[in-house]
């Protein structure tokens, strides 16, 4: 589904040059749950942001759905995010402007739908991630676990094949982000959607199909 | 799509009351300014009761004498006598006619024991005929009264209700001013005292001035408005003024220089203080930098704002672009953001505006000036604010859509 060809990533600015990504090669299949590890600063987030179109490597290839992907146009690349890919952020990244059900809605804003149609996604969505009774809260008036919910059911109110989450427990305490962790589960099981995730938590990571393990931006694992 | 970008726009400027209060008050307080200028503006230069013959009339309303070789500087400036007028002025070949009058003056009067200030002014016969006045009823005075120094007046409407009060007709009726009782002769609609050359209550024969009208000296308290055939001979009166000035006497030992011009209206108007620092030039300049300051300003303050506002949203670019939204689609989104809000402060603009000038009309701060929102206006104001929205709007939407997606959630 994923795959990545000898991947480098280099940060450049006047005084450094970051090696942040150092020849990563990367086979992900559908409906794999595949977690990252590895101490901060090692890449983690720069492979992630790769993986999701995000950011450009300095050098390597990266197919999707055996679609190459180096070339696309700005307009290319937003639609393919828009269809294929879902995102999870550690710090969750909700608009405080809209209420939940917008912040929910967002994504099918960017492909044809109706008004009623995105009305019905979203609440399925937030129905999911068991939070059908906030849909008019805006997200300041949530905790952590819920702001959390709320951007997995943004993730995937777009039916994404892939999810790509950072960290998405690491702001939580272990009981939200053991909650966080099994809608994901669950997900992955009952949908086959692939996901990616970046960990710090050896217990979470243990429960996914496969853990891939960083370095100062190489592969040891 | 128009329909969501209306409707996100909407929630954020609710959401962001402090935002969406400067702005609105930015754009609405600036259009204001503008439209009330341009109101006034409108009024003195466009509307040209009852100097209708506008473009084929030159204006006279000031000499000055200066005198340097004493060593130090003798000066002398303001209006003109009327002989100066009648006699220099009315000498010129090509103007068919020289309307001369006096500044006007204010007296006291008495009706009911209660006082009325009324300004008075004296003419001419060809004033009459130079300047379309509306009569209400009556005509003016002719020549032939002038010459007798029969004691007639035509009075404005304004002076006639607040003389008479409600009467019909006062054709024939006599007012009081100075102690003199004058005969009406006719009643004319008010003129704005911003045509200060043509303003008055009341207008009188020059023949019944208590002042010397044959005093031969140069400087006196009349102005004068010379009115050509035809367009074409203005420039033909603009140089033979010119030349008859150059070629006056001196008044006396103390001068040495005499300036005096006719002038088109426009430039008559706007030139003020002293000959050789070019009163037309300041003025122009001025007003100017002005308009400039008043329209950039807030235009680049806006701009500041924007680029701010947007800035702080960067995150939500981020998850924008993260989740499909293009960087055109996001340049459209905060256009039309900027659109609504513009338009808003321009409605709100306009409201205020009609509010402001009913109140300068009511209150008769400037004597007869009634200002009004006209359709040019109210265009010209709505163009102001569409300009604003794009050029508010398509710098911060442009540097925004540059931005990366990872930077930008990176920035909080
Ligand atoms: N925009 C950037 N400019 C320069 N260096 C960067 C930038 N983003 C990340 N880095 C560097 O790249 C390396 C990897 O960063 P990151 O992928 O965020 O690590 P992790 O997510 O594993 O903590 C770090 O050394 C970081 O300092
Ligand atoms: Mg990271």
């Amino acid at each position: 589904m994923i795959s990545l060809q000898n991947i480098q990533k280099v940060y450049r600015t006047s005084t450094i040059e970051t090696l942040a990504l150092n020849s990563i090669n990367l086979n992900i299949k559908k409906g794999e749950f595949l977690s990252v590890m590895g101490p901060s600063g090692c890449g983690k987030s720069t492979l992630l942001n790769i993986m999701g179109l995000l950011d450009a490597p300095s050098k390597g290839d990266i197919n999707i759905d055996d679609q190459k992907l180096n070339n696309l146009s700005d307009k290319q690349l937003a639609q393919f995010r828009n269809k294929k890919l879902g995102f999870i952020f550690q710090s969750y990244h909700l608009i405080n402007d809209l209420k939940v059900l917008d912040n929910v809605m967002l994504p099918l804003l960017y492909r044809n739908s109706s008004e009623k149609e995105r009305k019905q996604s979203a609440s399925e969505a937030l129905g999911k991630v068991g939070l059908s009774n906030r849909v008019k809260h805006f997200p300041t008036q949530l905790s952590g676990g819920q702001k959390q919910r709320v951007a997995i059911a943004r993730a995937i109110v777009g039916k994404p094949e892939i999810i790509l989450a950072d960290e998405p427990t690491g702001n939580l305490d272990s009981a939200m982000g053991n909650e966080v962790m099994d809608i994901l589960l669950h997900l992955n099981k009952s949908e086959g959607t692939t996901i990616v995730m970046v960990t710090h938590d050896e217990h979470m990571a243990k429960k996914t199909h496969r853990l891939m393990r960083l370095f100062d931006g190489s592969q040891v694992q | 799509m128009l329909k969501n970008y209306l409707k996100i726009a909407i929630v954020v400027l609710r959401r962001r009351k402090f935002f969406t209060f400067i702005s609105l008050f930015g754009i609405s307080f600036t259009l204001t300014i503008l439209i009330v200028l341009t109101a006034f503006i409108d009024k003195v230069v466009g509307d040209n009761y009852p100097d209708r013959k506008r473009d084929r009339s030159l204006y006279v309303n000031r000499l000055q004498e200066i005198g340097t070789r004493s060593g130090g500087i003798n000066s002398s400036s303001g209006g003109m006598s009327f002989y100066f007028l009648n006699h220099y002025a009315g000498s010129l070949k090509t103007p068919a006619k020289l309307a001369i009058s006096s500044n006007f003056n204010s007296t006291n009067t008495y009706v009911n024991n209660k006082k009325i200030v009324i300004n008075y002014k004296y003419t001419n016969a060809d004033f009459w005929d130079v300047l379309d006045f509306d009569f209400l009823e009556g005509k003016s005075f002719t020549k032939q009264q002038i010459d007798n120094g029969e004691r007639v007046a035509v009075i404005s409407a304004e002076i006639k209700k607040e003389y008479f009060g409600d009467e019909a007709s006062v054709v024939g009726k006599y007012i009081e001013a100075d102690n003199v009782q004058y005969r009406v002769s006719g009643v004319v609609k008010n003129v704005p005292i911003t045509l200060y050359m043509i303003y008055s209550d009341i207008y009188l024969p020059y023949t019944v001035s208590k002042t010397d009208y044959n005093n031969s000296g140069y400087r006196g308290n009349y102005t004068g408005i010379l009115l050509a055939g035809s367009k074409a001979d203005i420039s033909k009166i603009h140089q033979e003024y010119e030349q008859m000035v150059s070629r006056l006497p001196m008044e006396s030992k103390d001068f040495d220089k005499i300036f005096s011009h006719a002038e088109t209206f426009i430039k008559n108007y706007v030139s003020t203080g002293d000959e050789e620092k070019s009163g037309v030039a300041y003025a122009i300049t001025a007003i100017g930098i002005f308009a400039l300051l008043v329209m950039l300003l807030p235009t680049l303050n806006l701009v500041n704002i924007n680029v701010t506002r947007i800035m702080e949203r960067s995150s939500e670019i981020g998850v924008r672009k993260a989740f499909g939204a293009s960087s055109k689609t996001l340049i459209y989104q905060f256009i039309v953001e900027n659109l609504i809000l513009t338009f808003l402060g321009g409605l709100i603009g306009v409201v205020l505006s009609s509010v402001i000038l009913q109140i300068i009309n009511s209150a008769n701060l400037i004597a007869n000036l009634e200002l009004s929102l006209n359709f040019t206006v109210l265009f010209i104001g709505l163009l102001i604010c569409l300009v604003f929205g794009l050029f508010s709007g398509v710098y911060p939407a442009w540097r925004m859509s540059k931005l990366n997606v990872v930077n930008a959630l990176k920035m909080q």
